[in-house]
């Protein structure tokens, strides 16, 4: 394998095992935790480095697993003290222990050569230089391996438990009443987001992970309408950009996890303009579309309304119905025009009339209308 | 105390100063988190800033940030106005893609300028020791023009932060004025970047607001103290880090800045959690000691152990005292006696006279 | 009897959902009007398009003659309680305050006489005693005591109220009715969101029934019959309510 692919598939399984546990937070409305464990991470990171000597050994997923899942029981500590709110609770606790990272690396960089840059930024580069070997014969990246992990990991776990993180998602009193423990399934996806966090810090760094976790969901979001396919596209959209991204920064000559990241955000602004229906394109000519025909609404409405009130023929009258609806007589002509084209409405002299069309086009609006119903 | 020092402690001071006190604008409306994003965001204006200009100046490159720190925010707004997409997730999206957006400019500065973009640096972590006098009259200046525009649009602020639609009612521009609070908060987040850098500054702008929170319950006063505690945290935190070597400026005042917030949430007085607790036991102490007082008063006119009803007691204290509860502990602690179906007694009454 | 708020034709949508479809109504001056109707009927909307807090899609609007941009300090208005952040930091009197703002204009503090309007204000809805209290502290009566002291500094014409009755105790209750009484005897015009049919007949001189369209509007004896309810409720009548609106 030659290193420039190995690279790219480092970058692809990580792109992916990242946007699942993302997929869930984007949904829980948690997805400024990503960001708050991400900092947090660093405290363990550089403990376990310090211990081990080596930024791949298994001890420091475990302790910055545990500085993650430390950072969310303090942001609820915080929270329930009723005196801090969510936000600040979140803005107080991660910068603390970033804090006391960035100290610790500060004062043993004798000791440690472990430079923060790389913690934030990562170094996807390095990765072909840092190998498996089997009684000596070479497996690939180490990286490549922890990933496929990873990846594999995130997917066993969350497939297995679909049902009751869905379920919690959106009732946690009926996951809760259902016997699923919902706190216990919390606590799971924050530990899976912190490990996921810290296995990928060092191919994309810690920031840039946050990219990869909400990125693809949000934009999975955007063209999903049930749960297997908002999972699926969220795994699908993070491999993609993991490929522009690569191609970008091999091109330019730039930094491959900065180059992901903006590809996260291009990725999404292209769907966000473009989707089928949801797009800003599609939503603007469909807006176009039916602001004429909710005007046309309007209008029969409007003429049903007062078809039998005395003072009708000055309802209908062309010169009026302007000013009654607030709308230039420009505006009314077109729509008039649409009306008589749909055979809704007709014109008697200077008065407009509905059809019998028309009047049961409206009669049938004027059922719809009932509004949701108080329980 | 030597120059360099005092020029830093000064910056450090004046940006805990105006970042705090402008940090209130996104904590009282819960949403302190924005600062995060606009602080990542600015990092690739200020590269951009310096490409194109050339220059190291700070007023160049904090131009630069508030103008990629404003737009991440226009993002976010309209995502969420246009989508299903939380206001959460969209933060954090913008605070992602920015900063990537970020490193990729940074990596190129390194080829294109090469050693030059070293300065740009700073701004990742923060380096107070970077601090000329030129950017502190920066500093100075924006920071008074914003915290004075505060000062200007003060009634109005407060209305739109406290109750929107009452303002828009009122015929206020309610939209413009959000802007205007935007605007102020990158402003107060972008003076603080060289000093602390992009990653800590959401601290400096959440910690005062939430500490000062606890003191007092009147805005103006929230956002004095907001600026109060920067400004010392801000000063002890650059003094600090001069003590000793390795001691980097940006940490040490987050993490004293996090100190004061817990010290203010236990021990603030009405809000603080100690204080809490305090009165509580207090105000227990105080109905225990009416519930004995009625049973002693009840003893002078009955047996030693005739059993008064709970009933009666309650109707001695009136109804909203909890006399039951009151009258289990008591009998927790060996003060009264219980009666089953009957009533309670002191356990030693006092001798009638 | 002369109109304090004229709305014609009014239809309000958000995102080509109409929430409002084609609404006539008038409110006259110097009484006491309710609206009501379901969950979901725009009843809030009526209120928040009037204040010109949202924009309709059609229709005029007239308060007091006039389109309201021209005279919105002659309207206050008193949102749902729930809408608000009570963990804000202020005063019970800083909020009262506020309801003078709009008569001090821009760059100007209240001065003596913005803070005499508060006073008064507070002390017609009896909460003197608790002007200094954080709004953080106060119980949900409270809250809305507070809130109505705050359109009373306003000193408008026409006040609209969404919800006040919701959720406060009986004095609470008695106070603001106490209090919306002799705002109407000062010739002012209220009009009130309410959920309480029970109460309608007893509290209010004209009613609103609205259910997306509005389905009756005139005075309590004539427009607040089981058949409108009946309309405006969807066939599921409250079956208490008949006896009192018939009493």
């Amino acid at each position: 394998m030659s290193p420039a692919l190995e690279i790219l598939l480092v970058a692809v399984l990580t792109a992916a095992a990242c946007a699942l546990p993302g997929a869930f937070l984007v949904l829980r409305r948690m997805s400024l935790v990503s960001d708050a464990i991400s900092h947090a991470v660093l405290p363990g990171i550089v403990i376990g480095f310090l211990l081990t000597e080596n930024l791949q050994h298994p001890l420091l997923l475990v302790l910055a697993g545990a500085s993650g899942l430390l950072t969310v029981y303090l942001i609820e500590l915080l929270e329930k003290t009723g005196r801090l709110r969510e936000d600040a609770a979140i803005g107080l606790v991660f910068p603390a222990l970033f804090s006391v990272g960035v100290l610790l690396i500060a004062q043993l960089a004798d000791q440690v050569h472990l430079d923060t840059d790389a913690v934030l930024l990562g170094e996807l580069a390095f990765v072909p230089f840092d190998r498996l070997q089997w009684q000596g014969i070479d497996l690939g990246p180490r990286a490549l391996w922890t990933m496929a992990g990873l990846l594999l990991m995130n997917v066993l776990l969350l497939w297995l438990l679909y049902k009751e993180l869905t379920l919690a998602t959106f009732d946690a009193a009926a996951a809760a009443v259902l016997g699923f423990r919902p706190i216990l399934l919390h606590y799971l996806l924050m530990g899976l987001v912190a490990v996921t966090v810290v296995a990928a810090f060092h191919a994309v760094g810690a920031i840039l992970v946050i990219a990869l976790m909400i990125g693809p969901p949000a934009t999975a979001l955007l063209l999903a309408r049930r749960m297997p396919t908002y999972l699926l596209l969220s795994l699908l959209i993070g491999a993609l950009s993991a490929l522009p991204g690569y191609g970008m920064a091999r091109v330019l000559d730039v930094s491959i996890a900065g180059s992901m990241a903006t590809m996260v955000g291009v990725l999404f602004g292209l769907v966000w303009l473009l989707a089928p229906e949801t797009g800003l394109l599609a939503r603007w000519r469909r807006h176009r579309r039916q602001q004429l025909d909710f005007a046309l609404d309007l209008l029969l409405l409007h003429l049903l309304h007062h078809e039998h009130q005395p003072a009708a023929t000055v309802e209908r009258h062309q010169d009026t119905l302007p000013a009654h609806l607030n709308w230039t007589s420009e505006r009314l002509n077109i729509i008039l025009a649409e009306g008589q084209r749909r055979g809704w409405l007709q014109r008697k002299g200077p008065e407009v009339h509905l059809t019998p069309a028309g009047r049961a086009r409206a009669t049938q609006l004027v059922e719809t209308l009932a509004p949701a119903r108080s329980p | 105390m030597d120059f360099t020092l005092r020029i830093v402690m000064t910056g450090a001071a004046l940006l805990g100063l105006i970042s705090g006190s402008l940090g209130t604008l996104a904590v009282l409306r819960r949403q302190g988190l924005i600062g995060d994003t606009v602080a990542h965001a600015a990092l690739p204006g200020i590269v951009l800033a310096f490409l194109l200009s050339g220059s190291k100046a700070s007023v160049v490159l904090q131009l630069g940030a508030a103008i990629s720190g404003t737009l991440a925010m226009l993002w976010v707004q309209s995502v969420v106005r246009t989508t299903r997409i939380r206001f959460d997730a969209a933060l954090g999206m913008a605070l992602a893609v920015f900063f990537g957006l970020g490193v990729v400019l940074l990596s190129a500065a390194q080829h294109t300028a090469g050693a030059a973009q070293a300065g740009l640096d700073r701004f990742l972590f923060g380096q107070a020791a970077t601090l000329l006098r030129e950017d502190l009259l920066t500093m100075a200046v924006t920071g008074a023009l914003a915290l004075g525009l505060v000062l200007v649009f003060w009634k109005e602020v407060k209305l739109v932060l406290f109750d929107e639609a009452y303002a828009a009612a009122l015929g206020l521009p309610v939209r413009w004025l959000q802007t205007l609070l935007i605007i102020l908060l990158v402003v107060a987040i972008v003076i603080g970047l060289q000093t602390v850098g992009v990653v800590l500054m959401i601290a400096v702008i959440i910690a005062p607001a939430a500490a000062a929170r606890q003191w007092s319950s009147r805005y103006g006063r929230v956002l004095l103290l907001a600026g109060l505690f920067g400004l010392l945290s801000g000063a002890l935190g650059a003094w600090i880090s001069n003590l000793a070597p390795r001691l980097p400026t940006g940490p040490i005042i987050v993490l004293l800045l996090t100190v004061l917030v817990l010290l203010s949430v236990l021990v603030a007085p009405a809000r603080g959690l100690l204080w809490q607790r305090y009165r509580r036991r207090r105000a227990r102490a105080t109905a225990q000691q009416a519930v004995v007082a009625v049973l002693q008063e009840l003893a002078h006119h009955h047996p030693e152990d005739y059993p008064h009803p709970t009933a009666t007691i309650q109707a001695a204290l009136g109804a909203n005292v909890p006399v039951e509860a009151i009258l289990r502990d008591l009998e927790r602690r060996g003060k009264v006696q219980h009666k089953p179906g009957q009533g309670w007694h002191l356990t030693n009454p006092p001798h009638t006279p | 009897m002369s109109w304090a708020i004229e709305i014609e034709d009014l239809t309000v949508a958000y995102q080509q959902q109409p929430v409002l479809w084609d609404v006539d109504v008038v409110i006259p001056s110097g009484q006491m009007t309710a609206i009501v109707g379901p969950n979901g009927a725009g009843k809030s909307t009526l209120l928040k398009a009037v204040l010109g807090i949202v924009r309709p899609a059609a229709g005029r609007i007239r308060v007091l003659g006039r389109p309201f941009r021209a005279q919105e300090r002659r309207v206050a208005y008193v949102p749902q309680r729930a809408d608000l952040d009570w963990d804000f930091p202020a005063t019970v009197f800083d909020v009262a305050l506020m309801g003078t703002y709009g008569r001090v204009g821009w760059l100007r503090r209240p001065g003596p006489a913005e803070h005499a309007l508060a006073r008064t204000a507070l002390e017609r809805v009896g909460m003197t005693n608790l002007a200094d209290r954080p709004i953080g502290q106060l119980s949900g009566g409270q809250q809305q005591r507070v809130l109505l002291a705050r359109a009373l500094a306003q000193e408008a014409d026409i006040y609209l109220l969404d919800e006040p009755f919701q959720g406060v105790d009986a004095p609470t209750e008695a106070t603001l009715l106490e209090v919306l009484r002799w705002l109407k005897q000062q010739g002012k015009t209220i009009v009130v969101v309410h959920h309480d049919l029970s109460t309608v007949a007893e509290y209010f001189d004209w009613v609103v029934l609205l259910n997306v369209q509005c389905i009756a509007c005139g005075p309590v004896g004539e427009a607040f019959t089981p058949d409108n309810l009946r309309r405006t409720y969807g066939g599921r009548m409250v079956t208490p309510v008949l006896s009192t609106t018939s009493a």
